[in-house]
C-alpha cells in the first residue's frame, strides 16, 4: 500500500513541475512537440529511478559530509548512460534535444529526490518515488506539448525517429507560430499553472 | 573582433539565455522579486560563467587527449562546483561585504543550469579559448539584464490585483512570455554585416 503511495505521490500530490515547480528549464524548453516531451519525460525517469535506486543502496555507506557530491556523481552517471543511449537509438530527438539531455545532472527534481527521499528510504520505496515522480514529469511536460504542437503547427504527435509524419487536424496556416516559439512556452506554462491552482482551490472549497 | 563580437551580441540579445534558450530559468523566477538581489545574482552568475567557460575549455581538450570525451558531463559538473565553492572561499576572503550581499546565492550557482549549458555550448560551437570566454561571460550578461529587466516589472507587480489562480508562479511565467515576445524583436538581424569592419 506504501510502494502505491510512493509512485502516487509525485503523479499527483507533490507532480514536480505543476505543483513543485521544480525543472522548469527542460519543460520550457524542449516541448515545442509530443514527442520531445515524452523523450525528455522519460529520459529524466530513466535517470530518477536509477540514481534513487544506487543512492537508497549507498545510503548507510556515503558519509553525511561528502553526500551532495556523492549524488552528483552518481545522477551525472546515469545521465551519461541515457545520453549515449539515445544518440545510438533515437539520433534524430537526441540532436532536437541536444545539450538538455546532460543538462539532466543540474534538473532540481533528480537532486531532491535524492536528498529528500533515497537517502533515507529503503530501496524499493526510492524506485517507485523515482518512477512516480518521472512519470508525473513526463505526464506535465506531455501536457505542456501537446498544447503547443496543436496550436503551434495545427499537426500532432510528430516522430521522424520512428517515422510517423503526424495527425493533422487543420492547416499549418491557421497555427499561431508564436505558440512554439520560447514566449509561447512561458505563457501556456502559466496559464496551465493558473487553471491547476483555481481546479485546486475550488476543490478545497467544495470539501471545506 | 567581428567574430567575437557577433559571438557577444548574439548570446546577449539573439539567443538570450533565460528568454530564449531557457537556461537558468530558476534562479529567475526565484531571485527576481527586487532590483537589488536581482543585480547581485547577476554579477555572481557572470563571474562564475566567466570562470567556468575558461576553465571547462582546458578540461574539454585534456579529455580529448585521453579520449575520455564519455566523461564530459561528469567532469564538468564537479568542476563548476568545485569552482563555485572556490568562488565563494575567496569573496569571503577579499570582501566580505560583497559575501553578505550575494548570501545564499551563491552556492546555488552550481545548480543553475545556465553554467553547465555555456561550458556544453562552448565545446558544441568548436569556440577557441577567447571566444569560449566571450561567450561566457557575455550570456551571463544577457542574463543579468533578464533577470534585472523582470525584477524590475515585478516589484510594480506587487501592487497590481493579481487575480487568486495567477498569484506568484502563473503571472511570473505570462509576464516572462511577454519579455520574451520583446525580445523576438532582436531576431533578423545581420550580425555578420553589422560588425565588419
Amino acid at each position: 500500500m506504501s510502494l502505491w503511495r510512493d509512485f502516487k505521490n509525485g503523479l499527483f500530490n507533490e507532480n514536480p513541475t505543476f505543483r513543485l515547480v521544480l525543472g522548469m528549464c527542460p519543460t520550457l524548453a524542449v516541448s515545442t512537440t509530443v514527442v520531445n516531451g515524452i523523450g525528455m519525460g522519460l529520459a529524466a525517469t530513466a535517470v530518477l529511478v536509477g540514481s534513487n535506486v544506487i543512492i537508497s543502496l549507498l545510503r548507510n555507506v556515503i558519509p553525511k559530509d561528502v553526500r551532495i557530491p556523492a549524488f552528483v556523481v552518481i545522477i551525472a552517471a546515469f545521465v551519461t548512460i541515457v545520453d549515449k543511449i539515445m544518440a545510438a537509438y533515437v539520433p534524430e530527438l537526441h540532436k532536437v534535444l541536444g545539450i538538455f539531455i546532460p543538462l539532466i545532472v543540474v534538473n532540481c527534481i533528480i537532486l531532491a529526490r535524492a536528498e529528500a527521499f533515497a537517502s533515507k528510504r529503503p530501496v524499493i520505496n526510492s524506485m517507485m518515488d523515482g518512477l512516480g515522480m518521472g512519470l508525473g514529469f513526463t505526464m506535465s511536460i506531455t501536457f505542456i506539448s501537446a498544447i503547443r504542437e496543436l496550436l503551434g503547427t495545427g499537426t500532432i504527435f510528430v516522430a521522424k525517429d520512428f517515422g510517423f509524419t503526424g495527425l493533422k487536424v487543420f492547416a499549418e496556416e491557421l497555427g499561431a507560430i508564436i505558440m512554439i516559439l520560447p514566449p509561447g512556452a512561458f505563457i501556456t506554462l502559466g496559464l496551465v499553472l493558473a487553471g491547476i491552482n483555481w481546479l485546486v482551490s475550488r476543490k478545497g472549497a467544495k470539501t471545506a | 573582433m567581428t567574430k567575437l563580437l557577433v559571438i557577444a551580441f548574439g548570446s546577449i540579445f539573439i539567443s538570450n539565455f533565460v528568454l530564449t534558450r531557457f537556461l537558468g530559468i530558476c534562479p529567475f523566477l526565484g531571485v527576481s522579486k527586487k532590483v537589488e538581489t536581482a543585480v547581485g545574482m547577476g554579477f555572481a552568475v557572470t563571474f562564475v560563467m566567466g570562470l567556468a567557460s575558461a576553465i571547462t575549455y582546458g578540461l574539454q581538450k585534456l579529455l580529448e587527449h585521453f579520449h575520455i570525451e564519455i566523461l564530459q558531463t561528469l567532469t564538468f559538473i564537479l568542476v563548476i562546483a568545485v569552482l563555485v565553492q572556490f568562488v565563494e572561499m575567496v569573496i569571503k576572503k577579499i570582501s566580505p561585504v560583497l559575501y553578505q550581499a550575494l548570501g545564499i546565492y551563491l552556492p546555488l550557482i552550481t545548480t543553475n543550469c545556465a553554467v553547465l549549458g555555456v561550458a556544453l555550448i562552448n565545446v558544441k560551437e568548436g569556440y577557441n579559448f577567447l571566444q569560449a570566454v566571450v561567450n561566457g561571460v557575455s550570456a551571463a550578461l544577457g542574463f543579468t539584464m533578464a533577470i534585472v529587466l523582470f525584477a524590475g516589472i515585478r516589484e510594480r507587480m506587487a501592487a497590481a490585483p493579481v487575480p487568486k489562480a495567477f498569484q506568484g508562479f502563473p503571472i511570473a511565467l505570462v509576464t516572462a512570455g511577454l519579455v520574451s515576445i520583446a525580445f523576438l524583436g532582436f531576431n533578423g538581424f545581420k550580425l555578420e554585416a553589422l560588425f565588419a569592419f
